[in-house]
């Protein structure tokens, strides 16, 4: 079934759209990860510009995530005060983000430089992810038993000032470095246009040493935040969210988010972190062979407005 | 508009020098089937008909009857820059670019029979005759100007506006029915842009231009769809917020949806 996008200004199929957002939903309600990096490509594969793709998917990231957020909310596995505090640092990155944006891109080669970035980033995370998983994994196999308090938990990190009690994530822990990552996640998505879900997610549990129980949650809350208010800044400065796209998205995004959510419950914790690891190196190899092989088509064409 | 406006002032200024000069002694009648495409949500592109006929008078050279026919379609114009990347440090990376000035999104030239049959090279030249022809203004420097026809950036632009069907070139998508009732059609995929297409049409007879004249059809968004394009670009706040609220409530009915307890 063909239907017309009001702002993409293309005809696209409804199924295969909604197909799209029922397989992000279902990995990023696995895995607490917004999936942005998953939906921007595959819509820009299909003939939709970028610059509407990537406003449009906020929004449907944003449903995604909360769909997620309520049933872990259910399940009481997220932690509101961790929120409130990775938010607090996540705000003053975003802003921080925008700022530098703007001057890479007065500086020139911003391109190339979120290209690298992206290609560093993702695989220096998941290449640690999966190998730290298939450790615990192979550890759980000896029959050793995968210790809830692992060893090295009381690093420096835990000698920090300012101390406070995550009830919920049963931690007890300075806010300094929670702010910090919140200001990371903030600086690294306003930078790179992601919602910065998947470097997270491990922030959390190798350096802050919250359970997997309350990552996953509490993850999605920042990423729901974060992307209602990147939906209103695209639609307020380019006016490029097509809501009916947004819209297609989001029925099949929430329903995979929940049957995702579900399935990320039953597997267990070192599992999840093997697979989310190696997806997010999958990712990341795929971006840096496309900057090493030669491309089919070296030559690319850009609007740059200008009208009649 | 004012543009416009005065563009077909011109025109009407040179089609009436035309018809006086002695040469030429033919006008053409031309109607598309359709003056204004409208955009609904089932629109996925459409074909339009181009028809009309050659009208003779008595200063018509007897016995003149190999007409040939082209059909010049430019739909709304815009700036474009095309990127070459190149092989630096090992990675491949974009590096010279070239900015294409109000270009037109969409252009279709159709003739009855090969532009080299119709006219000498420097005709269609001059004409503008086929995609290599057509004039793409380019920034040189400080320089506005086109260039040669095999320039890599300027090839490179034709070859991926044809790829998506934007840019095309028929020798053969017009027919003669009789010898002076012509038709032609003009395919618009769906990812051609909303605006106003003027169309072109010109005459030739033995080699040489015997008359021109132009007509335009325009692409519109209606009803549902023009009402989401106008809140976006009017109301962008309250636009987002909707969004953003349609977000919340799509999350929110899944989970009640699915809720197994």
């Amino acid at each position: 079934m063909q239907l017309y996008l009001p702002i993409a200004d293309i005809p696209v199929n409804v199924f295969l759209i909604l197909a799209m957002g029922a397989a992000v939903g279902f990995v990023s309600g696995m895995f607490g990860i917004g999936g942005g990096f998953l939906m921007t490509p595959l819509l820009i594969f299909v003939g939709i510009a970028p610059a509407v793709a990537v406003a449009s998917v906020a929004s449907h990231i944003a449903a995604s995530s909360f769909s997620g957020a309520i049933s872990y909310w259910r399940r009481r596995s997220i932690d509101p005060i961790l929120a409130v505090v990775l938010l607090t640092g996540g705000t003053v990155g975003t802003a921080l983000g925008v700022w530098t944006f703007t001057l890479l891109r007065a500086l020139g080669q911003l391109d190339l430089l979120i290209a690298t970035s992206y290609v560093i980033l993702l695989t220096t995370v998941g290449g640690l992810m999966f190998w730290e998983g298939l450790r615990a994994l192979l550890r759980a196999r000896r029959g050793g038993a995968a210790t809830i308090r692992r060893p090295g938990s009381h690093g420096w990190i835990h000698g920090l000032p300012l101390k406070m009690r995550f009830k919920r994530s049963k931690i007890y822990l300075s806010v300094i470095p929670v702010v910090v990552i919140g200001l990371i996640i903030g600086f690294i998505g306003a930078v790179m246009g992601i919602g910065g879900g998947f470097i997270l997610v491990p922030l959390m549990i190798y350096v802050l040493r919250v359970p997997t129980s309350t990552v996953v949650g509490t993850s999605m809350v920042l990423t729901l935040v974060t992307m209602i208010f990147a939906t209103l800044l695209h639609a307020v400065t380019n006016h490029l969210v097509d809501a009916v796209l947004a819209l297609i998205l989001m029925i099949g995004g929430v329903t995979g988010a929940q049957f995702g959510a579900r399935a990320g419950q039953k597997i267990r914790g070192e599992h999840l972190r093997l697979l989310l690891g190696l997806l997010v190196l999958a990712v990341g190899i795929r971006f840096a062979v496309e900057l090493v092989i030669r491309p089919a088509d070296l030559f690319t064409i850009r609007e740059t407005g200008g009208g009649v | 508009m004012i543009a416009r406006a005065s563009l077909i002032v011109a025109s009407f200024v040179l089609g009436a020098a035309l018809a006086n000069s002695p040469a030429s002694a033919e006008r053409l009648i031309v109607s598309v089937s359709n003056h204004r495409v409208t955009v609904t949500p089932n629109y996925s592109g459409e074909e339009l008909v181009l028809f009309g006929s050659v009208e003779k008078d008595a200063q018509t050279p007897a016995g003149r009857n190999n007409y040939d026919l082209v059909v010049t379609v430019s739909g709304p114009r815009a700036d474009m820059v095309t990127r070459r990347k190149e092989r630096k440090f090992g990675i491949w990376i974009n590096t010279d670019s070239r900015q294409f000035l109000k270009v037109p999104t969409y252009l279709a030239l159709f003739s009855n029979r090969p532009f080299d049959d119709i006219a000498s090279p420097e005709v269609q030249r001059r004409q503008q005759l086929g995609l290599n022809n057509v004039l793409l203004t380019q920034r040189v420097g400080p320089d506005f100007a086109d260039v040669v026809p095999n320039d890599p950036f300027r090839s490179a632009f034709v070859r991926l506006r044809t790829q998506h069907g934007l840019y095309r070139e028929e020798q053969s998508a017009v027919t003669f029915l009789t010898p002076t009732l012509f038709r032609t059609g003009i395919p618009l995929p769906g990812e051609v842009p909303i605006g106003t297409y003027d169309v072109e049409i010109k005459l030739f007879a033995d080699g040489a231009l015997v008359t021109r004249t132009e007509t335009a059809f325009e692409i519109v968004k209606v009803g549902f769809e023009q009402f989401i394009a106008n809140a976006a670009h009017n109301n962008g706040l309250a636009y987002g917020l909707v969004t953003a609220f349609m977000a919340l409530m799509t999350g929110w009915m899944a989970s009640i949806v699915f809720r197994k307890d």
